[in-house]
């Protein structure tokens, strides 16, 4: 079975993360650069249905040149080749942009199962399965905790508030996972060292037979037009319990649309 | 360091780990991030309770952090840098887990692996590196630690076999080691031996009511009379050259090492210091704590670089014995004055097992006497310098 995994890297979670003054775009030099995180459930799950079924894990990525230090993660952890889209043409694309250049990889590549998280950490729009499954006119099966193939079919369990829906396809199809679905490996020396050997493909927009004015923030359907920094956080609520502490917190909680 | 760990904290202020290539920020972060969930949420139970679960070895192994800087034999062949990286994150979580995997790569698996016999290599190292099978160094003795030279254990011939006598003390995983290498006197001088457990007459007792590294196995093993075929001798290695070839690549992981132990301390006295108020304000804000606080990164990020600079030797081939005994020297002197000036920053709750700081600075008691004591190390210095030695 031939699974695409797609991966990004995103700054990371825990430091200070902003926008450039320039042009309102992420600043990827303010922060360190890490995988982001749903993709390394993605991964695993790519490597646990090929250790299960056969085939192989391809990683693509699209990203600055410094996303090479994710893919080689992502190699190390066991898959066995990536494709890295690297083109300053594409600075500051939206998820729309991005999804159109993605599937002209994925129809290059071919695949029978596309994989990815069911969104990144830096732009959270959680929109881009759909977006590819939309072009590539195949099945998207989304927010998936467990993921069962047999043959051609595939089901998965969409975590929801009330427990898991059961959505059924066929390959070749897209699925977005989320982290219950497994626990990713660490890469291991060894896989660190055969990491280094195995092939990294890099593509421009051009290799792709993509115009490079339909890319990029110009091309991008949304636009940030205006940002600010998170407020500090203000002070807690403190409740009295006067009897009637209960019902405080109960209220606050309804308020918060907690219960 | 990546900031992400704690975000507040800048423990890496001249970014010296911007030095390291793709792969050691990779193998820093895999070893940061096994050490975080399967290390740190046990270590001061296991400190408290003076144990080492054995199934972390084999965990260790398939991660290929056992015998990493070695090549073949199932070992993941990695370069001294990302082996000192993987030493300074063990460290990081307790020096009894680095001594865990220096004993086992360096002291065990490198004689082996350089002066074993390939039926030697092919019986142990597979099974070393996957963690299947633990290794112990016997060098030390009861009454011979820093001058091994004089050592009473001795292997006599006795047809085509050897006869092994005598008795190695405070040795790192003795009692749950499947193999030991035991350096033993000879007609021929000091020779290495791979004496199987269970073998009749070898015994190994652990050395309880220690204070330090107590989430390591720390074992006396007993020869009596111990048979051992031909086949048991290291045949490439003849002379003290033998261990002590062993023990400066170990020192190596130790330079590193110990400012994992270190960074874990000044990590938690300055986040103390943020935190802990007195007087109405902040701990962090009075004078005395912030001088403490910024001689303990100026020294951190020396012995750091000093790591680096020792690594780069090694990775060109041309590190000398008297450059590890300075780096040992000084990085565990040091990460022990670290050590106990964040206990000062952390008062009372200094000396509890809720915080690293009296577990690290215990463990590197015995950091600072293990593998070359300080003293050795001064006087292995000062003969470098004078041209005169002053113990032989």
């Amino acid at each position: 079975m031939n699974i695409v995994v797609l991966m990004k890297q995103v700054p990371d979670t825990w430091s200070e993360r902003t926008l450039r003054a320039a042009d309102n775009t992420l600043d990827r030099d303010a922060a360190d650069a890490v995988m982001n995180e749903l993709d390394e459930y993605a991964i695993e799950e790519g490597l646990r249905l090929t250790e299960a079924h056969g085939g192989e894990v391809t990683i693509v990525s699209m990203g600055p040149e410094k996303a090479t230090e994710s893919i080689r993660k992502a190699l190390s952890m066991g898959a066995d080749k990536a494709v890295h889209v690297s083109d300053e043409a594409l600075h500051g694309s939206d998820a729309l942009v991005t999804s159109a250049v993605l599937a002209k990889v994925l129809e290059r590549a071919g695949f029978d199962l596309v994989i990815l998280g069911s969104e990144s950490t830096d732009a959270r729009t959680g929109v881009l399965a759909a977006m590819l499954a939309e072009r590539l006119g195949v099945p998207q099966l989304t927010f998936a905790s467990k993921v069962d193939i047999d043959g051609s079919a595939i089901a998965i369990h969409r975590l929801a508030d009330y427990g898991y829906d059961t959505v059924e396809g066929t390959l070749p199809a897209v699925v977005s996972v989320v982290e219950k679905i497994n626990e990713p490996r660490y890469p291991s020396f060894k896989g660190i060292m055969a990491a280094k050997k195995k092939p990294v493909e890099t593509l421009t927009v051009a290799d792709l037979g993509i115009d490079p004015a339909q890319v990029g923030l110009a091309a991008s359907a949304t636009e940030v037009v205006e940002w600010a920094k998170r407020p500090p956080r203000a002070a807690g609520v403190v409740v009295t319990d006067d009897g009637d502490g209960g019902t405080k917190a109960a209220e606050f909680l309804a308020s918060r649309k907690f219960i | 360091m990546p900031r992400s760990l704690d975000p507040a904290a800048s423990t890496d202020l001249l970014r010296i780990d911007d030095q390291l290539s793709d792969d050691e920020r990779l193998v820093r972060d895999t070893v940061r991030k096994f050490a975080a969930d399967r290390i740190m949420p046990h270590i001061a139970d296991w400190f408290e309770a003076g144990t080492l679960p054995k199934e972390l070895a084999p965990e260790l192994g398939s991660l290929g952090l056992l015998g990493m800087h070695l090549t073949g034999y199932g070992c993941a062949g990695m370069g001294p840098i990302a082996y000192g990286v993987t030493c300074r994150e063990m460290e990081a979580a307790d020096s009894g887990l680095r001594s865990l995997v220096s004993v086992q790569g360096s002291l065990a698996m490198f004689p082996i692996w350089k002066y074993g016999s390939e039926e030697q290599k092919q019986e142990w190292l597979p099974r070393m590196a996957a963690g299947q099978a633990i290794g112990c160094f016997g060098l030390t003795e009861p009454d011979h630690g820093s001058d091994p030279s004089s050592m009473k254990t001795h292997a006599n011939r006795s047809g085509g076999d050897w006869v092994l006598n005598g008795a190695k003390m405070w040795i790192t995983n003795g009692s749950i080691a499947d193999i030991a290498v035991v350096w033993a006197d000879t007609q021929d001088g000091i020779r290495g031996f791979l004496v199987h457990k269970g073998a009749r007459g070898f015994s190994a007792r652990n050395i309880h009511k220690k204070m330090s590294l107590r989430a390591s196995v720390t074992s006396e093993l007993h020869f009596d009379d111990v048979k051992l075929p031909a086949s048991a001798m290291l045949p490439e290695v003849r002379g003290l050259k033998g261990p002590l070839s062993c023990l400066s690549e170990a020192r190596f992981g130790i330079v590193w090492g110990v400012t994992g132990a270190a960074r874990a301390c000044f990590e938690a006295a300055a986040g103390y210091a943020r935190t802990r108020e007195q007087f109405g304000r902040k701990i962090g804000g009075f004078q005395l704590t912030q001088g403490k606080l910024a001689w303990m990164l100026a020294d951190l990020q020396r012995a750091q670089l000093l790591a680096l600079h020792l690594g780069r030797l090694k990775e060109a081939g041309s590190i000398t014995p008297e450059q590890v005994s300075l780096g040992k020297m000084s990085n565990v002197r040091t990460a022990i004055e670290i050590a106990r000036q964040a206990r000062t920053i952390l008062g009372a709750n200094g000396v509890t097992l809720e915080y690293p700081v009296i577990r690290h600075a215990n463990n590197l008691e015995s950091v600072l006497t293990y593998e070359g004591t300080e003293e050795i190390h001064t006087l292995a210095l000062g003969q470098a310098i004078t041209g005169i030695s002053a113990y032989r």
